[in-house]
């Protein structure tokens, strides 16, 4: 099978800027993206740099973007590829990272914000005399989180990370849920205090760009949000995110639907509000674009708020 | 066609033009839309994050009524509404034992999902049901000469699994190409389309939120875009009403006009600047309404 894959290449010692390189190569019908840049490297050009090592998905060395995407090129297949988005394949270092040389990246910031999430277990009281014991059950949950292989393509794709560096990003809070749902750990209440931190689980976008790009599954956004879950249940409700998700269910649980003015008075609190809206306020008068100020419950609203009641919320 | 219609809460409250604007449209294109008056908010994804299971069985209950209504799609013109409901819909479908347990919290209002609900939203069926020949035929205005940036948001790209998109609809992240296409305009390719607009932190991150809102207008504005086009009202508030405010952070002028996928739609097939609600933005969209020539009223 003829391929042609289009490389980012940079030298730091002789390009100023990186470019694309052209290369055609040869490869079996089962090919992934690492055998043409191994071949392209082997046979066309022994300067081409990137991670790699178990070529089976595990190691998590080889992330990259492959045609505008994150992913393993070790298990993206070619053929694939050029069945769904065309014949000429474009290869680029991960997003989010400063580039060392062509696919390779410096992950120094990936690994210092997953250290910052404290990923080891912190048990509290006498050490058992035999092994901890833990339910497959409360395993189970902490397993989807577990099958992460730290290979940074969530990392790469995140739209946060983008216009912040500040934040933690979605391997590290997907750690930090691993061991917030930890019952071996002593200092979940500790750690949900720290995750819910500027920078933390509320800065995310809900962008589900993580979701897409993670080779294993792991979904760090729905952990995310598991996070956020966690840490409204032990009573860290005070912050923006919080209120914003207690006004919301409070809106559409007394009337059916949402009531975004509303809404912003209990986010903001009113005084707050009343200084960041009015500009707006004004804009929207001018505009006839008023949002209705007497929000309208629907007719079957007490049955809405009786689901409400019976789930807890 | 036939359809439940779910409008989603924001298209009659904080982009109070879509609904008038979609509804017209609609009728335009022999769409007949049958508003669940009795739906509720479906969680925005907000919700779920209190309680995943309410979200569920709120998703479910809709789902219901428009199956007591006789119908088995139902079409939002919300991308937010839409991926919350598919995402819902996928699941209950996938785990019957979980769509019983559902049913028994919709049993005290007499409600029963049967798992036969196809959601939809108004970007896809355009495509999907009328056809790009046909929306082809009832230009009267083509937008010839516009530069048009499509800007999708999240919920109708990402989990593309749920979404329907790793089978038979593996092209519904270049929709908005095509309708613009349709319609005679010229869609621009950036970096902006597929990412975020910056909409769910706002009340958390307005810093962020702000910078991606001058990132993708602006790009958009490099390219040469006259407008951006988005089928999301979540997208659009941002966007939109938000512009002023990430121009005065980026510290340039921006200027770039936002519209609701209906209201392209409405502008080639010969409706008013009043029909489609298009004075009522925050950003001028006054450029666009001078190169596409349509009528003030």
């Amino acid at each position: 099978m003829d391929v042609t894959l289009k490389v980012k290449r940079y030298d730091p010692e002789t390009d100023e800027s990186a470019h694309f390189e052209e290369y055609q190569v040869d490869l079996p019908e089962y090919g992934a993206v690492l055998d043409g840049l191994l071949s392209i490297r082997d046979e066309q050009d022994g300067s081409l740099s990137m991670r790699c090592s178990c070529r089976s998905a595990i190691c998590g060395s080889c992330a990259m973007k492959i045609n505008g995407k994150s992913r393993l090129a070790c298990k993206t297949m070619v053929s694939q590829l050029k069945e769904l988005e065309g014949d000429v394949i474009s290869v680029e270092p991960m997003g989010n990272q400063p580039v060392i040389k062509d696919l390779v990246v410096n992950m120094d910031m990936f690994w210092d914000k997953v250290n910052a999430v404290q990923p080891y277990l912190q048990p509290e009281g006498p050490v058992p005399d035999k092994e901890y014991l833990v339910s497959n059950d409360s395993m189970m949950e902490l397993a989807v989180a577990m099958n992460c292989i730290m290979c940074g393509a969530c990392v790469s794709d995140c739209t946060v990370l983008e216009v912040d560096k500040g934040f933690l990003g979605p391997a590290a809070l997907a750690k930090a849920f691993r061991f917030a749902g930890d019952p071996r750990d002593g200092h979940k209440q500790g750690r949900l205090q720290l995750y819910t931190e500027p920078n933390g689980v509320w800065d995310c976008t809900r962008c589900f760009m993580c979701v897409s790009a993670c080779p294993k599954d792991v979904a760090p956004m729905e952990r995310i949000m598991d996070v956020r879950a966690m840490a409204m249940d032990a009573g860290l409700t005070n912050t923006r995110g919080a209120r914003h998700v207690d006004a919301f269910a409070s809106s559409v649980k007394h009337s059916g639907r949402l009531n975004e003015l509303g809404l912003a008075m209990k986010t903001f609190g009113l005084f707050r509000a009343g200084i960041e809206l009015a500009p707006m306020g004004i804009r929207r008068l001018l505009k006839r674009r008023l949002p209705p100020l007497m929000h309208k419950k629907i007719a079957t609203a007490k049955n809405i708020g009786r689901l409400f009641d019976k789930l807890g919320v | 066609m036939r359809y439940a219609f779910w409008p989603g809460c924001v298209s009659k409250a904080g982009t109070p033009e879509l609904y008038p604007a979609a509804t017209a449209v609609a009728e335009k294109i022999g769409m007949e839309l049958i508003e669940l008056e009795q739906a509720s908010c479906t969680g925005a994804g907000v919700l779920g994050e209190r309680n995943e299971e309410l979200v569920d069985t709120l998703n479910a209950r809709n789902f219901a009524l428009a199956e007591q209504m006789g119908l088995d799609t139902l079409l939002t013109i919300c991308s937010t509404c839409q991926g919350v409901m598919s995402g819902v819909n996928y699941k209950l479908r996938e785990k019957p034992d979980y769509l019983a347990k559902i049913n028994e919290n919709l049993a005290e209002e007499g409600l029963e999902y049967k798992g036969t609900v196809r959601v939809t939203h108004m970007m896809w069926a355009v495509v999907e049901e009328l056809g790009l020949d046909n929306l082809k035929d009832m230009v009267v205005r083509p937008l010839n000469g516009l530069k048009i940036a499509p800007f999708y948001g999240c919920y109708i790209l990402r989990p593309r699994y749920v979404l329907g998109m790793n089978e038979e609809h593996a092209h519904r992240d270049q929709y908005l190409e095509y309708i613009i296409e349709a319609l005679g305009g010229e869609p621009i390719d950036y970096e902006g389309k597929l990412r975020c607009c910056g909409f769910p932190i706002m009340t958390i991150n307005e810093d962020n939120g702000l910078k991606m809102v001058s990132n993708h207008t602006l790009e958009a504005k490099e390219l040469g875009a006259h407008a951006l086009v988005t089928p999301c009202p979540l997208c659009h508030l941002n966007l939109d009403e938000f512009q002023p405010k990430a121009a005065k952070s980026a510290g340039k002028p921006i200027n770039m006009p936002v519209l609701h996928l209906p209201q392209m739609i409405g502008t080639a097939l010969g409706f008013s600047v009043r029909d489609m609600g298009l004075q009522r933005h925050i950003v001028s969209t006054e450029p666009f309404i001078e190169l596409s020539g349509m009528p003030r009223k």
